[in-house]
């Protein structure tokens, strides 16, 4: 029995040691032993394997299979003026009594049988729906028995994601986050200097390293002159809090967010210890003005690290960049836009927060296969004369949507979770009623 | 989101419902997807807050009526067979379909969709759109930004224009009167791809 327990013991310390060497020192230090790309190249090639036999599969079967990515039905690009000026050709306009048909509702019918078939923002809100199955059991849409080999490899895949890796990126990730809390108070604990400073970044982006390794995330950064200087604001779109990770292995911001209790609680006040991040409680985050003029403080400190927001406003499945909330834009200060697109193929990193916890969405990337995502950074962006905010927003989002191969829609990421208000009608029964009884409508504008 | 299954066997009546509507095997399949991911909770029926999901549909100013229009009066679910006949009512014209009194009008017929149309607007189902119903859609579809008076004179003079026999309600034969230079073929029709 004694002898179990000393082997056991034993076994322990030289898996410590090894992780500690092969993967923390590393992270330390920002050098790479490739052991992480022999294991993507070797991932990679499996799965490329996987796809090709499915799809000689696939080929053998004429099953009836409806296609993911194409649309079921082709929208009507028509403006709302464009089409009621169509079906009101038939009479002539009358003198008074406003300009209304019976027939207009069958613009709005037809519109809304349109989306209850397909529309464009639901979607956006759910997984990206892959091409072929990537061997995870969570994408898996139907698994037909194809070979014995695909089986015996999806069953390995299986035993390899559960079994070790997932404890081995759980640990990572606990060493990381302890670390983050233990080294930034630390810090904080020194007189400001430079030194302090050079310190601070150190040990962040240490510990995000050391976080992104307990995901088995592959990052390609491009464009690294672009990247955010100080005194600046960097927005990026969001698929999920991951994105946090992914954005700090690369450089040092200040974080903008609301005070949580807990754990996180614990994380951001000792985060703030060592330099200064923006922190709201919940009740100051009501207050526009006040969130505004702190932001504005901090860019205008011109030591103070560059700001990362994310302007959606919440988590979009990284398929499609939604509206830009215009408050980032007001600040005055230059922007440096930064386009992150995931490779779905070998985890899904949308965080759907409706569908999962915090915890159980954590657990599901630790057991991925890995995270392959590519970081583009944009050049800087100022707003331009007679340019106003929302403009500036939909400029800015244009041009992450462009680079990252996303498509830019108007639509507000708030839809995701609010419930259907009158509001959200207003602005189809302002157009309408502009045709109807003209500009002498009774309306303010807000 | 991926489909559980992609075979027409776990569609119930998929080939009546092939005949019936005029949708191709593979509509219908698409149209299942589309039922089953608004279907949330796995029941196999719809209810009206289902539809909720549909953002776009939150913005449409009659988006509650169109959601009523797919279920009958009464009604508090929907099955997947019902959902698809409200929708074959927009299904373009089919041209080369001869006239054969044997056959029952297809859903979507120039006919049918009038009706379709008419049902909107006449929400008791009693044959007419009463002023009061119209005044309520003009509302749904102005919201507040047109004044009482103006609804009422927008409403007045709907009424006029229609309203043949000066009973103070549009019936279904003036409704269909006062469109009949309306191409309703191509206004309430979608273009489904193949």
């Amino acid at each position: 029995m004694e002898e179990f327990w000393e082997g056991a013991l034993w076994a322990l310390k030289i898996w410590l040691s090894m992780i500690i060497s092969l993967i923390m020192i590393p992270a330390m230090f920002g050098f790479s032993l490739g052991i992480s790309e022999t294991y993507m190249n070797i991932l990679v090639k499996t799965l490329e394997w996987a796809t090709l036999k499915i799809q000689k599969a696939n080929t053998d079967e004429r099953t009836l299979k409806a296609s993911p990515s194409n649309g079921l039905i082709q929208r009507e690009d028509g403006s709302m003026e464009k089409e009621l000026e169509e079906l009101r050709r038939s009479r002539p306009k009358p003198p008074v009594g406003g300009d209304f048909t019976l027939s207009d509702c069958f613009y709005f019918t037809r519109r809304g049988i349109e989306s209850i078939v397909e529309d464009e923002v639901t979607q956006r809100f759910s997984s990206e729906e892959l091409v072929s199955w990537n061997l995870l059991t969570r994408t898996n849409n139907d698994f037909q028995y194809i070979s014995l080999r695909l089986t015996l490899v999806y069953g390995i895949g299986i035993f390899v994601r559960y079994c070790i890796l997932a404890p081995l990126r759980i640990l990572l990730a606990c060493i990381g986050l302890t670390w983050l809390v233990i080294g930034t108070s630390a810090v904080g604990l020194l007189p400001n200097s430079r030194m302090k400073f050079w310190l601070s970044e150190w040990v962040h982006v240490m510990c995000y390293r050391i976080c992104a390794r307990g995901l088995s995330a592959t990052i390609r950064y491009h464009n690294r002159e672009n990247k955010p200087q100080k005194g600046g604001i960097c927005v990026a779109n969001h698929t999920s809090p991951i994105d946090i990770v992914i954005l700090c292995n690369d450089g040092c911001y200040a974080m903008v967010g609301q005070i949580h209790g807990g754990l996180m609680g614990v994380v951001q006040r000792a985060m703030v210890r060592s330099c200064p991040h923006v922190w709201f409680e919940r009740a100051e985050m009501k207050d526009r003005h006040l969130v505004t003029k702190r932001l504005r403080d901090h860019v205008n400190d011109k030591t103070k690290l560059p700001i990362l927001i994310f302007p959606e406003g919440t988590c979009v499945n990284n398929t499609s960049v939604m509206m830009f909330k215009k408050g980032s834009f007001e600040i005055g200060a230059t922007i440096y836009p930064v386009a992150i697109k995931y490779d779905p193929q070998f985890g899904d990193a949308f965080w759907n927060s409706s569908k999962y916890s915090m915890v159980n969405y954590l657990l599901r990337m630790m057991t991925s296969w890995a995270l392959v995502c590519n970081v583009w950074y944009l050049p800087a962006m100022h707003q331009k004369e007679g340019e106003d905010a929302v403009q500036f927003a939909n400029r800015v989002k244009s041009a992450i949507a462009h680079q990252g191969g996303l498509v830019d829609l108007q639509w507000d990421g708030g839809l995701k979770r609010a419930k259907v208000k009158e509001s959200f009608k207003e602005q189809q029964q302002k157009q309408y009623s502009n045709m109807v009884v003209g500009d002498d409508s009774s309306s303010n504008s807000d | 989101m991926g489909s559980n299954s992609s075979s027409m066997n776990n569609i119930p009546n998929a080939e009546q419902l092939v005949q019936e509507t005029g949708f191709s095997a593979a509509h219908i399949l698409r149209l299942y997807e589309r039922f089953q991911f608004l279907d949330k909770d796995d029941t196999g029926q719809l209810r009206p807050e289902d539809f909720g999901a549909v953002r776009e549909l939150a913005m449409n100013p009659i988006g509650d009526r169109i959601i009523s229009a797919f279920f009958s009066p009464g009604q508090e679910t929907l099955d997947f067979a019902s959902f698809v006949r409200v929708l074959a009512h927009f299904r373009p014209a089919d041209s080369n379909r001869t006239r054969d009194g044997a056959q029952p009008e297809p859903a979507n017929s120039s006919m049918r969709k009038l009706k379709f149309a008419f049902q909107l607007y006449d929400q008791d189902r009693d044959g007419k759109i009463s002023r009061a119903e119209l005044l309520q859609v003009l509302r749904a579809m102005l919201g507040m930004q047109v004044t009482e008076e103006q609804l009422q004179s927008i409403a007045e003079r709907a009424i006029q224009e229609a309203d043949f026999d000066q009973d103070d309600a549009i019936s279904f034969d003036e409704f269909r009167k006062s469109l009949e230079k309306v191409n309703i073929d191509h206004k309430m029709s979608i273009r489904f791809l193949s």
